[in-house]
């Protein structure tokens, strides 16, 4: 019977010895994770000298709203803080930045002499204790402080979420005040986040939809100061405009700059049907894009300049359209309900944002260029006019409150529809064009 | 009398009286209709009884705002106007003595038929949650698998977690009660302002679910072959046969390495893991790469340092791989921190680990 028993036992284990064999390393897969804002650190950046003192401060609080602001990232306070960094080059010590949870740990240092400003910062990945790229260091004058800190933030930004930048940009727009019915609107430039506005024209005339220069130099805008719609290119550095001149006794509205800054697509108002019609700047000779009995507007080109998606109620309501960039056969890419307006390419060329319209309420949504994986990112009494960051995550638009004292304001919003928040301006705001990053 | 007629009659006498008054006490179900509450939302609720107590109705124009008129098309209410901002979780009902909301609430579909078994209803009828405002979808700052309802208004989420400790009376060294951290909110999905819902009402009536097949009978698990100690047997002449063959089984010197890892404990390491994998900072083109890493483990659960690397990628670019495997890789190290919590005993199974990251589920749609 023992040996029996024996037998069996020894039988049995050399039968499952190979089961058990180890068949290298244990294998997983993982397809479900979190999303939430990644946790980071930014304590305040070492002034190498007294002077510095001011700038250390307040780079580095730019720095974090910048990161706060994309809804990415949410900043631990300083009051959590378990060591201090009193020096740029002292060892880090990860275990003080783990125990708060810090995932993500920017360190700098601020340098000023005469109006010389330099700025000194490195990226820390805590939990693996890795620098993320390499440190770097941005010189510049005392004035421009806050693009420095932009440029740092932007650096932070794209090493930890792959993205490009996009801080370091400006926006242009419509100020506007005073009530609905006695509007006075002037042309306005600012700073991605608000700050730096800066007054382009004065609010003799309405104007409207102003379009960055692919380099950001210039802006076409419509404005009404002959009574009736026309373009104007305008030369930011100098402030000074010039008309663009269309057809006479034409109305002449909705321009959008091709990718190679050298001609512009409009609108084009004759007899009471509209089409659309591109001009060469250095001619200034215009030619028919499209022509049709319907109204074509809101044209807006693909990032390689090969095609343009525009607006057309040819179909009996406003839809939206691509077709070739020296015209032709327009191709209709919305099939959803309701009015869709305002398509504007992303830069990165893969979607195009647009204003809809259904049901009474207006949403800024994005889809596909084919039309497909429509997303809707907003809703409210009224939305409309979008404009890409210049990374394409993005979305800056106008959004107007209901009644005789309502306001427009800019919103911005995520590309997955999160962070939905307004943009600080003086007075209202609203037809933002956001500028390109700033060299 | 004997024991056996003393039972007898303490348990006739008890059948008697269960029979007379066994009855009584059973609460019948009330023969009164039941009304399927699942379609009444709490806003409804409020306003029905906000309507019921309110002296007078109001007329309809006195609420509308007075320039409302002007508007051709004048939408639907601005939610906007509410001094609610969109980040905050669905408002709390308040009475809303609008004579619109005083109307019941459409009728759920009546189903003609009994549903039929190819056709099983969708998430609704799968979740017949109650009403209320905790239904409604809301927008999180923490997008997770796993809701998590806001914490209380009295808990601070900290950076600094804090396990909960509750007092032990035969511990040795006495420690201070502590509450756990609160958990940050978390919603199972991205709510887009427009995805948002105004009434938190599901709009059709929870339906019986099919049932589900039996499921056949499970074959045993593979531990079931896991050997069980050797009873020891005082026998000389056997042991040394015995332990022969096991030398010979195992290998010589090295010590078991012990069954696999069940489902059950695989799937432990793999949320403990997820907790942790972040992609709410990840460029649209990281989230479409997927990576596979590789790491250590000591016996006590924590990663060998330096033993994480990249062992391969697909899907994405060189630098969009980079960010997925940062991503992944503090997915790794934060959560293991305190080490992972794997079988002691069947570590040569888990002592190398390889983990694919595939975020095709958690893209941007």
């Amino acid at each position: 019977m023992m040996k029996l028993l024996t037998s069996l036992f020894v039988g049995l284990t050399l039968i499952s010895a190979p089961v058990y064999a180890q068949d290298g390393p244990l294998r997983l897969e993982i397809d479900e994770g979190i999303i939430e804002p990644l946790p980071f650190a930014v304590p305040s950046f070492v002034p190498d000298n007294a002077a510095a003192g001011q700038y250390a401060q307040d780079i580095s609080r730019v720095i974090s709203s910048d990161l706060t602001g994309t809804g990415l990232f949410r900043e631990i306070s300083s009051d959590a803080f378990i060591s201090r960094v009193s020096s740029f080059d002292a060892p880090v010590q990860f275990a003080d930045w783990k125990a708060i949870n810090a995932q993500a740990l920017v360190t700098g240092a601020v340098n000023v002499s005469g109006n010389r400003l330099t700025v000194r910062f490195r990226v820390w990945d805590v939990f693996s204790g890795a620098e993320l790229g390499n440190g770097l260091r941005f010189a510049g004058t005392t004035e421009g402080w806050r693009r420095m800190a932009h440029k740092v933030a932007d650096q932070v930004y794209s090493r930890i979420t792959g993205e490009g930048a996009y801080f370091d940009s400006r926006v242009a727009f419509v100020s506007e005040s005073g009530p609905k019915d006695q509007r006075l609107k002037r042309l306005a430039i600012m700073d991605y986040d608000g700050a730096n506005v800066q007054y382009l024209t004065d609010s003799a005339a309405i104007v409207l939809a102003p379009r960055f220069s692919p380099t950001g130099d210039r802006l076409l805008y419509t404005s009404y100061e002959t009574g009736r719609p026309q373009i104007y290119v305008l030369d930011i550095a100098r402030v000074r405009r010039q008309e663009l001149k269309t057809q006479e006794g034409t109305m002449s509205f909705s321009p959008r700059f091709s990718p190679d800054g050298r001609s512009i697509v409009y609108s084009l108002s004759q007899g009471g049907n509209t089409d659309l019609w591109r001009m060469d700047l250095a001619s200034g000779q215009s030619v028919r894009l499209t022509n049709t009995p319907a109204i074509e507007t809101a044209p807006s080109y693909s990032p390689d300049g090969s095609r343009i998606v525009f607006e057309s109620d040819r179909s009996g309501t406003p839809q939206l359209y691509i077709m070739p960039a020296n015209g032709g056969e327009a191709t209709r890419i919305s099939f959803g309900q309701g009015r869709y307006g305002t398509p504007v390419w992303s830069p990165r060329g893969d979607l195009i944002a647009f204003t809809k319209q259904n049901k009474g309420r207006f949403h800024i949504g994005v889809m596909r260029v084919d039309g497909s994986e429509e997303r809707l990112l907003t809703a409210s009494f009224l939305d409309e006019g979008p404009t890409w960051s210049p990374n394409g995550r993005v979305i800056m638009f106008t959004r107007e409150t209901q009644g005789a004292s309502g306001r427009s304001t800019l919103y911005s919003v995520d590309i997955s529809g999160r962070n939905l928040k307004p943009v600080r301006t003086p007075d209202g705001g609203s037809d933002p064009s956001w500028g390109p990053l700033q060299n | 009398m004997d024991t056996g007629t003393k039972i007898s009659a303490i348990a006739h006498v008890s059948l008697i009286g269960w029979a007379l008054l066994g009855g009584t006490f059973r609460s019948e179900p009330l023969p009164m209709a039941v009304q399927d509450v699942s379609v009444i939302s709490a806003e409804q609720f409020a306003a029905m009884t906000a309507q019921r107590d309110a002296p007078e109705v109001p007329e309809p124009t006195a609420l509308q705002q007075p320039d409302q008129p002007n508007e051709v098309n004048a939408p639907d209410p601005e939610p906007d106007e509410l001094p609610t901002p969109e980040s905050v979780s669905v408002p709390e009902p308040e009475p809303e003595p609008l004579p619109e909301t005083v109307e019941l609430p459409p009728e759920p579909e009546v189903i003609e038929q009994p549903p039929t078994l190819d056709q099983p209803d969708t998430e609704v009828a799968a979740l017949p949650v109650p009403p209320g405002p905790e239904t409604a979808p809301r927008p999180a700052d923490k997008i997770a698998p796993e809701p998590i309802a806001p914490p209380p208004p009295d808990a601070k989420p900290d950076d600094v977690e804090t396990p909960p400790v509750s007092l032990d009376e035969g511990a040795e060294t006495q420690q201070e009660q502590q509450d756990q951290t609160a958990p940050e909110e978390a919603a199972p999905e991205i709510v887009t302002e427009a995805e948002e819902v105004d009434d938190p009402a599901p709009k059709t009536s929870p339906r019986p679910q099919v049932r589900p097949n039996r499921p056949a009978p499970q074959p045993e698990p593979e531990v079931a072959e896991a050997p069980e100690p050797a009873p020891e047997e005082p026998s000389s002449n056997n042991e040394a046969a015995i332990n022969d063959a096991l030398a010979e089984a195992l290998g010589n010197g090295s010590e078991p390495s012990g069954p696999p890892l069940t489902s059950g404990e695989k799937d432990a390491m793999r949320l403990a893991v997820s907790r942790c994998w972040n992609v709410g900072s990840l460029s649209t083109d990281a989230l479409e790469t997927v990576v596979v890493v590789g790491f250590s483990l000591s016996r006590d659960g924590k990663v060998v340092s330096g033993s994480l690397r990249m062992l391969d990628s697909s899907g994405g670019t060189a630098a969009s791989a980079k960010q997925a495997y940062e991503a992944a890789r503090r997915a790794v190290l934060r959560c293991g921190a305190k080490g992972y919590d794997l079988p002691a005993d069947k570590y040569a199974q888990w002592q190398d680990i390889e983990i694919t990251f595939n975020p095709e589920r958690m893209r941007i749609k």
